[in-house]
């Protein structure tokens, strides 16, 4: 299933991801072979299949709500590229 | 003179228990050993100096947050990145006085079965370094393999620790998906990822896994764990061992890798075990399509908060958008960016329900085909993958082969079950691996068995160059 230079532009906004021209390209072929693989999920009937989405069961894994130590401000932000105070900084939206 | 090509973490530790080594002595052992033999093998990133005490070194996997030491993932968009919490497996390693060595090479964000798609260099296969040491672990299993650390820790989605484990001709456990804490482990698949240690011998696999293994109350998944039980004896009598004929007769697969995996199994018959040939079609089939659906979509997910505000690089750009979008071009490398496009391209609106949902009901398909066998059989034996390491760059441009690499260690991992990687023998002179499948939490069984096969294999664990 070919995918289209316009599909690849659209998802790559979607996940915020500039590509080179190349990649765009690059990408459109390999992602069109790749799905035309998985597609091969699509042959099997399941009408009456739930789905997965984790494989042990848990039910209600809850905790006590108290209070616990955690980070500081400094630590929260020792690896921030940008801060102003006490806030992360970034470019405006 | 400490041998670490040949010494094993048990036997590490009673030199250091009855004072024929101190603790000091050892961990320089380990570091005069990276000295000689990281230049050549790229399996540490990053190094760590010895914090004292007399417990065993250990290398991490550079996806496990380590406080204060820096954690890549083998990414360019965490290349100065350096926590400010240990994860729970460090954490617990370190309780149990683990002394942390260094940090391991990895594909980036755990997404490649070689570790050549690190942003650092591939790591090199101690038994040949011209081969790949598998992935993404390679960087773990190289360092266990070359005596570059007694035992080390990996990180398993769809293969990654029993792969290179198979590789680099060490033992290697993927545990039952729920048993270790995923806490402060850079997350890659949520409902797949798994830590799991890497060791030369069965019985020091079995001991590292009780050590991080058990509920951990920052990991809601996580689940209370049978008490570990250190293997020992030959007896397999009673047990019933099915070989799924879709995994052991797979396309492609190496004349030695077969021979070794025959050799393990008749072993198995004379210890006593019964053993079968059964059926896996469905999950061989549909396993690695379903995982090349849900693993990407789950990543897409997890990798949107590298947008370059909180923490990695940051690229330059006047808006937000256009700051997060150039530092994500910049930081990630080929293979995660285009895990990230299959994973939103399967997420995205019109296409969720046929792709992403369609791969949730064939997990669920996988998960239901292994538990009827294992209402049979106590464990299933395949090889961990068709063919030994192969060369650096023989499948680095080709997405789909590389991909392949995983067909057989995917299924179980689909369905959350505990695989063990065990060396059985050579082929061509590079390791086989035999992969050992339970039911869920039956890593005893799986270390039962495997140190028992251990034992008859008689497999030499230190690379023929280096012996």
């Amino acid at each position: 299933m070919a995918i289209s230079k316009e599909e690849v532009l659209h998802v790559a906004r979607l996940a915020y991801l500039e590509l080179s021209d190349g990649e765009v390209e690059r990408f459109r072929v390999q992602l069109s072979a790749i799905l035309d693989a998985v597609s091969k999920v699509s042959e099997l009937d399941l009408a009456n299949v739930p789905p997965t989405s984790h494989p042990v069961e848990i039910a209600n894994a809850w905790a006590e709500d108290e209070p616990h130590e955690c980070l500081t401000h400094d630590e929260a932000f020792a690896n921030a590229p940008d801060r102003e105070g006490d806030y992360f900084r970034s470019p405006p939206a | 003179m400490i041998d670490t090509l040949r010494l094993t973490a048990e036997r590490a530790k009673q030199l250091v228990d009855r004072g024929e080594v101190s603790g000091r002595e050892l961990f320089a052992a380990y570091r005069a050993a990276i000295d000689e033999h990281n230049g050549e093998l790229n399996a540490f990133l990053t190094l760590a100096d010895d914090p004292g005490g007399d417990g065993l070194p250990i290398a991490l996997k550079d996806i496990i947050s380590t406080k204060g030491i820096r954690t890549t993932a083998g990414s360019r968009i965490l290349e100065n990145y350096v926590p400010v919490f240990d994860s729970t497996v460090a954490a617990r390693c370190k309780a149990h006085g683990l002394r942390v060595i260094g940090k391991t090479n990895t594909d980036e964000f755990a997404m490649g079965s070689s570790t050549e798609n690190s942003a650092f260099g591939p790591s090199r296969n101690p038994w040949d370094p011209a081969r790949v040491p598998g992935g993404s672990g390679g960087g773990s299993a190289a360092a266990v393999s070359a005596g570059l650390a007694p035992w080390a820790l990996g990180s398993d989605t769809g293969g990654s620790v029993k792969l290179p484990s198979a590789f680099c001709g060490n033992v290697g456990l993927r545990p039952t998906y729920g048993t270790v804490s995923r806490y402060g482990i850079v997350a890659f698949a949520s409902s797949l990822d798994q830590v799991g240690p890497v060791a030369k011998t069965v019985r020091d696999c079995a001991y590292l896994y009780s050590v991080i293994s058990g509920r951990d109350e920052h990991d809601s998944t996580t689940v209370d764990v049978p008490a570990v039980e250190l293997p020992e004896g030959d007896d397999l009598r009673g047990l019933r061992i099915g070989l799924p004929r879709q995994l052991n007769d797979v396309e492609g697969i190496e004349p030695g890798v077969k021979g070794a995996v025959a050799t393990a199994i008749a072993h198995a018959e004379s210890l006593g075990a019964a053993v079968e040939t059964c059926e896996l079609p469905l999950s061989v089939d549909y396993g690695l399509p379903c995982y090349y659906l849900i693993a990407p979509a789950e990543a897409s997910a997890n990798l949107a908060r590298y947008d370059g505000v909180r923490y990695g690089l940051r690229a330059g750009g006047e808006t937000f958008r256009e700051m997060a979008m150039a530092t994500r071009h910049d930081g990630f490398g080929d293979e995660v960016k285009r895990r990230i496009m299959l994973g939103t391209y399967a997420l995205s609106s019109g296409y969720k329900d046929a792709y992403y949902g369609t791969a949730q009901k064939v997990r669920t398909v996988i998960k239901r085909e292994h538990d009827e066998l294992f209402e049979r059989f106590d464990l299933l034996v395949s090889p961990t993958c068709a063919t030994t390491a192969f060369p650096v760059g023989a499948k680095a441009q080709d997405p789909l082969a590389m991909y392949l690499t995983d067909l057989l260690t995917i299924p179980s991992n689909m369905a959350g079950l505990p695989g063990l990687s065990i060396p059985c023998g050579l082929s061509d002179g590079l390791p086989v691996g035999l992969q050992l499948i339970g039911p869920q939490f039956a890593e005893n069984t799986l270390f039962k068995v495997a140190y028992a096969l251990e034992q008859a294999i008689g497999f030499d664990y230190v690379p023929e160059r280096l012996r």
